[in-house]
């Protein structure tokens, strides 16, 4: 059971990852690259790292890959893109030599050290019960990393403010360039909302109602 | 507690049922609940869709569906059979395997949510019903991350809406969707500190945890104080995109919304899973806040009969809140929609969340409650006061810029 539920998930995974790589359009490659965080999603619940599992699809599916299309979308550039031209010359065999020499390393440390893969005895057994594994991951990040959780926190809020500074608008001598502002957000929309909303009736059954 | 790698090689399943070797029985019974949750569901939806046509007809003081069946209760059902009968268009501009992607990415997390959710089960014992000689909780999975599963669905079902107007290939799908995502994204965020304030009262995540805590102690919408609950409702009807919140589809200004080009099948799969969702949504509401399916057993013969009972109640008042919204309500503005997230309701539940942390870690420590929650309030009023000033602030600079071009224009 276990090796099945690895076997389908890890071909998932892979798939997906083949497929960030041919993928033509650019919103293709991201679904594919949603595809493969469900894959790992699985093999996080095959180890009994449920929470990791949920956060994996909250955080990378439903947030990260949201913001990839977000930028796709709204930057236009989701259009099929040419795969025979390579935008940086000479990129291409170096990726291929310095993907082969990585998979050359993880080949020699497994078949070298075959008993303990990560180098640690027992790294791949369940630290508890699938159910206390919220407990533990909370008790660990604000006991012992407590430290490096409340920097991680100040790093993050440095980056949102730093966008915030970078994104806002100068005013004054220093403005680099006359500022449109739409001004539609303040007008008041006397027909906005009005009367009932007849969305489900109109679009499933029309005459009757 | 059983090691659960020994029992259920997924855990996906903490369930009494599947303690013991896992026989033909167990995978019938585990079988029956899927289909069971399955139908009702659809049924549920089904009659969903009346219930709100016919309802809004009485608030309109019009008839409502009228010809299908007695009351027009079999309406939806002509309705599905018209759809699926329809011809299926795919614009010339879509996407087409992405196209076809969409409806379903919008109707699975809707079904999947549904499977956390103990719709019965005597909660003044352990939760569980007897079936055939085998104890089983009424509800098909009960992950130990259950609500986490909840919050993952509901991001899932943001890529239907999404992709459904990206796919199509043309402008009005493509501005609802956007408006569409943006929305669920802001909301979520709302959502999701509600229901962090109901883990930190509960201690746990699964749901059937959850339901059980609520009937030893008080039900969650009153330990948790109120806010949340409304934090979540608010939040959650936006997330649904339900009036007065449902400018995805606003016919005025966006025809409609993101599913403009689909039709026929694929359509309706769209529809199903809005109605799915509302439901769920209600569902996850009462799980979470209003007790579950708990509630006084009047008799005892067919006891499992009550918690069902209390169960549906529960449910229906939300979904009947729902349609009243739809009825009375006009719909936001965009802005308006915005400033509601992002300025109110988040900073209220983050603000809530930190009160009840507080008040959980100097209950833990002994310190005494009172001075505690009144230094508590004052810190949460100051930053309440630095937000709002900050607010004015940029409204006030706004306006300026904007006189200051009326001057020079």
């Amino acid at each position: 059971m276990d090796a099945a539920v690895f076997l389908i998930s890890a071909a998932i995974v892979l798939a997906g990852a083949g497929g960030v790589l041919v993928a033509r359009s650019p919103v293709h490659a991201a679904l594919f690259l949603v595809q493969t965080l469900f894959g790992v999603s699985v093999l996080f619940v095959l180890q009994d790292a449920t929470f990791l599992a949920a956060i994996q699809v909250i955080v990378y599916a439903g947030a990260v890959v949201i913001l990839f299309l977000f930028v796709i979308m709204l930057l236009g550039v989701d259009r099929f893109e040419d795969l025979g031209v390579e935008p940086i010359v000479g990129q291409r065999p170096v990726a291929a030599l310095i993907g082969a020499s990585l998979l050359g390393m993880l080949l020699i440390a497994l078949l070298v050290s075959v008993d303990e893969p990560t180098g640690a005895h027992g790294a791949n057994a369940a630290l508890g019960d699938a159910a206390d594994n919220t407990r533990r991951l909370g008790e660990a990040l604000f006991t012992d990393y407590v430290f490096a959780v409340e920097l991680t926190a100040i790093l993050l809020t440095i980056a949102v403010i730093g966008a915030v500074v970078l994104a806002r608008k100068v005013r004054g001598p220093l403005a680099p360039l006359p500022v449109v502002v739409v001004a539609s957000a303040t007008i008041e929309d006397p027909e906005a909302g009005d009367g009932p909303t007849d969305t489900t009736d109109g679009h499933a059954a029309g005459e009757d109602t | 507690m059983i090691p659960a790698t020994l029992t259920a090689p997924l855990v996906l399943a903490a369930d009494p049922l599947l303690d013991g070797p896992i026989g033909p029985g167990i995978v019938g019974i585990v079988l029956i609940k899927v289909v069971l949750a399955f139908t009702l569901l659809l049924v549920s939806v089904m009659l969903m869709i009346w219930f709100e046509r016919k309802l809004v007809a009485d608030m309109h003081n019009r008839i409502g569906p009228a010809e299908a069946g007695p009351f027009g209760i079999l309406q939806t059902l002509a309705d599905g059979i018209k759809l699926f009968f329809k011809e299926d268009l795919v614009p010339d501009r879509a996407d087409r395997m992405v196209f076809k992607l969409a409806p379903y990415l919008s109707l699975v997390p809707a079904f999947l949510v549904f499977a956390i959710v103990p719709i019965g089960g005597d909660f003044s014992g352990d939760g569980t019903v007897t079936w055939f000689g085998e104890t089983t909780y009424l509800q098909v999975a009960d992950p130990p991350v259950g609500v986490l599963f909840f919050l993952a669905l509901s991001s899932i079902a943001v890529y239907g809406v999404m992709l459904a107007g990206w796919a199509s290939g043309s402008k009005y799908p493509l501005l609802g969707s956007v408006r569409a995502s943006a929305q669920m994204i802001s909301y979520e965020a709302a959502l999701g500190l509600a229901i962090a304030t109901v883990f930190l009262t509960s201690g746990s995540l699964s749901t059937h945890e959850i339901v059980a805590r609520q009937v030893s102690g008080s039900w969650n919408v009153l330990a948790t104080g109120v806010v949340p609950f409304l934090v979540f409702l608010l939040a959650g009807t936006a997330e649904l995109n339900r009036p007065p919140f449902d400018l995805v589809e606003a016919e005025q200004e966006l025809v409609g919304g993101f599913h403009t080009e689909y039709s026929s099948l694929r359509f309706s799969l769209f529809f199903l899973a809005e109605f799915m969702n509302v439901i769920t949504m209600s569902a996850i509401a009462v799980t979470l806040f209003l007790g579950g399916p708990a509630g006084p057993i009047l008799t005892d013969t067919l006891g499992w009969v009550w918690p069902l009972f209390w169960f549906s109640s529960k449910v229906f008042v939300f979904l009947f809140c729902f349609v009243w919204l739809r009825a009375t309500l006009p719909r936001l503005r965009y802005d308006q929609l915005m400033d509601l997230g992002w300025k109110v309701l988040i900073p209220v539940a983050l603000g809530w969340f930190l009160l009840i942390a507080t008040m959980n870690v100097a209950d833990d420590l002994g310190w005494p409650v009172v001075p505690v929650v009144l230094a508590g309030v004052a810190v949460l009023v100051a930053g309440a006061a630095l937000l709002a000033g900050a607010i004015e602030k940029a409204r006030g600079d706004a306006l300026a810029e904007l006189t200051d071009e009326g001057a020079k224009g």
